[in-house]
């Protein structure tokens, strides 16, 4: 038995939340090339398949053209694609167990939590960027203060979306719950018009539309360029399924560490 | 806000013991997976839990980790909580399954360990060089052998430098060569002073790693003493005889004799001296029909965690005899 060696320990300081995981956690996200495609190609392309028409960029909205409004539409669509994918992380990696290899080391599950969100708002602030780069070359027009404005409202709004994940990584667990999610914020994008204007829906669907999640992000996001609509409601919406979200992803989280 | 931990006397070779668990039961539904163990483990002490699968071995290992809360009783891991004693990375394990991602590659994995115990990179190259992967450092977790994995769990398992290791059936899918390279290491790296427990249902291993034996069936221990004792009572050998109203006294006051078990008319007496009973029965007694009959560890093994426990106890009685639970 060897001699006494009295070492000193201690615990991480945030619980284990650091720069350093959140680098290696970014590393390995763009090494997925299903993620890279869905959140930061995959909206830009719809951009341009679906917005650049020569009617769309001559046609006028607002203080910008139509090209213009169908780019905000699809960076939303981007921010809220990878936001959720960011958060449905914890379901592969609860899959693969290893959650449960992190809770044999200093991280506590709230820090963990805390490095998904942040993660998610990066590579949504990737998608917002990438959608916006390509867009300002393929003939969008937003007044300047838009570009920023629209930007970060798409951003921001798409907390919603990483609460979501979150929950939905909670609680499903499986390997791929993108293929589940993916077409699911498809519909409710649809639904919450965002690849379809609220006006050109019937009245009864236009109606459901602002109780959807997407919506309000939707219309938030585009004030900025359009300067109509109903900002309370579509704040109250955002609010509304952010809490939804939150308190699902809470619940399942607090049974997830209680049964560890 | 750094935490101050100072062990207070947590150290190799201190007084403190690695594992103190006290009347500990873990129920899950109506099943208990753990009955009612309580167990010691001294620093520096090499114990294999052996047992069949079920056994309650990796429930066990849970609750050393704080993966799992104890239904009653206490656990303690070098006087802490368990989930305190992993946080500060006293304890860490190499786990059976799972556990890795597989797009990080091998020294990926073993650096976010490093960041999130708050380690300096110079530690990674170190621990993955003793586990000896250092060369496959680049490589997707994804893409490498079971064996390969399993040193990556336990390279990540070195990171904290714990004082004590837990291996949850560690070789488990890994073929003989694999089995033994990994054993070295683990024995090399235990040369230091480190605690290590095992759970394990290869017998040959538990014989030729431990230092001490913790036999587990049914979430109980059943016994518990050195390898060195178990293989004594594995060389034993069963006299049986037909001896009604046997004296038990007299048989257990023979030298060498670990057991005696009446059965009907039927005696077994189990000892090291199977020449010394059988002159005894035959000469001094009215026995007859005599049997002799030797045991390996195996059979030892199976009389001892099979689920027919009848005929099993005298043997269970002469371990915890012999090998005296600490």
């Amino acid at each position: 038995m060897t001699a006494a060696v009295v070492r000193e320990r201690s615990l991480p300081r945030l619980g284990g939340f650091s720069w350093g995981m959140i680098r290696l956690e970014l590393r390995r996200l763009v090494r997925n090339r299903r993620t890279v495609i869905f959140t930061f190609v995959m909206p830009a392309l719809f951009f341009l398949l679906f917005g650049t028409s020569e009617s769309y960029r001559t046609e006028r909205v607002g203080g910008g053209n139509v090209t213009g409004f169908v780019l905000v539409s699809m960076a939303v669509y981007g921010a809220m694609l990878a936001t959720t994918s960011g958060g449905a992380m914890v379901s592969v990696e609860r899959a693969a167990g290893w959650s449960r290899q992190l809770r044999l080391t200093p991280l506590h599950p709230v820090a963990y939590v805390a490095v998904k969100l942040v993660l998610a708002m990066i590579i949504g602030a990737v998608s917002v960027a990438v959608a916006f780069v390509v867009g300002a070359f393929a003939g969008a027009e937003l007044p300047a203060a838009a570009w920023v404005e629209c930007g970060v409202l798409a951003w921001v709004c798409a907390l919603v979306f990483a609460a979501f994940g979150l929950f939905m990584g909670y609680l499903l667990p499986s390997e791929n719950v993108m293929q589940i999610l993916g077409p699911m914020l498809a519909v409710l994008a649809f639904a919450g018009g965002l690849f379809v204007p609220v006006d050109l829906m019937g009245s009864t669907f236009a109606t459901l539309a602002k109780f959807t999640p997407v919506y309000g992000v939707g219309e938030l996001a585009r004030y900025p360029l359009v300067r109509e609509g109903n900002l309370w409601l579509a704040g109250l919406n955002v609010l509304a399924w952010t809490s939804v979200f939150t308190a699902g992803a809470v619940w399942r989280f607090r049974r997830d560490t209680a049964r560890v | 806000m750094t935490v101050a931990a100072v062990s207070e006397g947590v150290a190799r070779g201190s007084g403190v013991p690695a594992v103190e668990l006290d009347g500990v039961v873990k129920r899950f539904g109506d099943v208990a997976a753990v009955d009612g163990v309580s167990l010691r483990i001294g620093a520096g002490e090499v114990v294999a839990l052996l047992g069949p699968n079920g056994a309650g071995k990796t429930s066990t290992v849970d609750l050393l980790l704080g993966l799992s809360a104890p239904t009653r009783g206490s656990v303690r891991v070098y006087g802490r909580a368990p989930r305190e004693a992993v946080a500060l990375g006293l304890v860490s394990a190499v786990m059976q399954t799972g556990g890795l991602l597989k797009d990080y590659t091998v020294e990926e994995t073993v650096r976010l360990t490093a960041v999130l115990f708050g380690r300096p990179r110079s530690q990674v190259g170190e621990v993955l060089e003793r586990a000896g992967i250092a060369d496959i450092g680049g490589r997707l977790v994804g893409k490498c052998s079971g064996g390969q994995q399993q040193r990556l769990r336990f390279a990540m398992a070195l990171l904290p430098d714990p004082e004590l290791l837990i291996l949850d059936e560690p070789t488990t899918g890994m073929d003989v060569g694999g089995r033994h390279e990994f054993w070295s290491a683990i024995r090399e790296d235990a040369r230091s002073g480190r605690t290590v427990v095992f759970a394990t249902h290869y017998l040959e291993e538990a014989d030729a790693y431990a230092d001490r034996v913790v036999f587990v069936r049914r979430g109980r221990v059943v016994a518990d003493g050195t390898a060195a004792q178990v293989k004594a009572m594995a060389s034993g050998r069963t006299v049986r005889a037909t001896w009604p109203g046997a004296d038990e006294a007299a048989l257990m006051g023979l030298p060498g004799v670990d057991s005696v078990e009446v059965r009907g008319d039927s005696v077994y007496v189990q000892g090291r001296d199977s020449d010394a009973v059988a002159r005894f029965l035959l000469s001094r007694t009215p026995a007859r029909d005599l049997e002799i009959t030797s045991r390996n560890l195996e059979q030892a093994f199976l009389a001892l965690t099979s689920d027919d426990a009848a005929g099993a106890g005298g043997t269970m009685t002469a371990v915890e005899g012999a090998g005296g639970v600490r």
